[in-house]
């Protein structure tokens, strides 16, 4: 599996992801710069944690403008796996690729810590190594992790099986416990928590190496 | 042309920032303080000389970019 990072000015989980990548693959994964405008030939594209832009406005809205969210935007068209993780996230539902959208933490309070998942759906590219139903521990860091959606898109959500993972102790006010959704074409994952950080049994645990293992099942 | 775009949480979508506000506004004496919303000003210089104009181009700045239109709603002030 080939794997592309996009690097926003202040991502910061960028290097979590691309070590995590090359560990789980065996390849470097590309990193890309948010001003090019194209992606190298690659079948995963993850949108990595951080505060890209600074936050400024709304997070995740600078980044949608970038130029690199064209060739993304097309990769996602094409069938191409897209995983945005926390601010990758944030800039999957401004982009419309997913719906909703993340707002401030009910709490008001950034949450970081380790958080308790359930695995909803084993039946998608990045969740099929799982049981469903397993319960997974990935850790949260944001302050902007609320997820909103009005009753029809959650109904929806819920009705096609596309909500992934929930919290199983909500650390943010999120919506029906969501913290992970698909498109509807079931190419496009975006989650709060950071898989990424539990590929090593030294960062805290290895509850993450499975959503790497299925999307390297899938799209190899 | 100077023009004011406010933006807003949509009516029933949660303002835990507005929430705290009210909070300390009660804190402070102020009792008769219910809810609280709080929101965005985004003040804008244009060279468009047409009101009209400018007021269809400011429409589209808000559905592309100022607001987000699942959760915030936009008012816009040509003055």
């Amino acid at each position: 599996m080939k794997s592309a990072v996009i690097v926003f000015p202040a991502s910061n989980c960028d290097r979590d992801a691309a070590t995590a990548l090359e560990e789980m693959t065996g390849k470097k994964a590309a990193m890309v710069w948010h001003q090019d405008s194209e992606l190298p030939d690659v079948d995963l594209v993850v949108l990595p944690g951080g505060f890209s832009y600074g936050d400024y406005l709304r997070c995740g809205a600078m980044a949608n403008q970038s130029k690199i969210m064209g060739a993304i935007k097309a990769h996602a068209a094409k069938g191409g796996a897209v995983l945005g993780i926390c601010n990758g996230f944030q800039v999957l539902t401004e982009s419309g690729l997913l719906p909703g959208a993340l707002m401030r933490n009910a709490g008001l309070k950034f949450v970081c810590k380790p958080v308790s998942l359930r695995v909803e759906e084993s039946q998608s590219s990045f969740t099929r190594k799982y049981e469903k139903g397993q319960t997974v521990t990935f850790p949260v860091a944001h302050g902007e992790g609320n997820y909103y959606a009005d009753d029809e898109t959650l109904n929806r959500l819920d009705g096609e099986g596309r909500v992934m993972f929930r919290y199983q102790d909500n650390p943010n006010g999120s919506a029906r416990d969501i913290a992970g959704i698909l498109n509807q074409k079931r190419n496009v994952l975006g989650l709060m928590p950071h898989p990424e950080r539990v590929v090593d049994p030294l960062t805290g645990g290895t509850d993450g190496r499975k959503l790497f293992e299925s999307l390297i099942e899938a799209l190899s | 042309m100077k023009a004011r775009v406010f933006v807003t949480l949509k009516n029933g979508v949660l303002d835990p920032q507005g929430k705290a506000i009210g909070h300390a506004l009660n804190g402070l004496g102020f009792e008769s303080v219910g809810e609280v919303r709080q929101g965005k000003v985004i003040d804008l210089d244009l060279s468009e000389t047409d009101a009209a104009k400018a007021k269809a181009s400011l429409k589209e700045m808000c559905e592309k970019l100022l607001a987000n239109t699942v959760i915030e709603k936009y008012e816009i002030e040509i003055r």
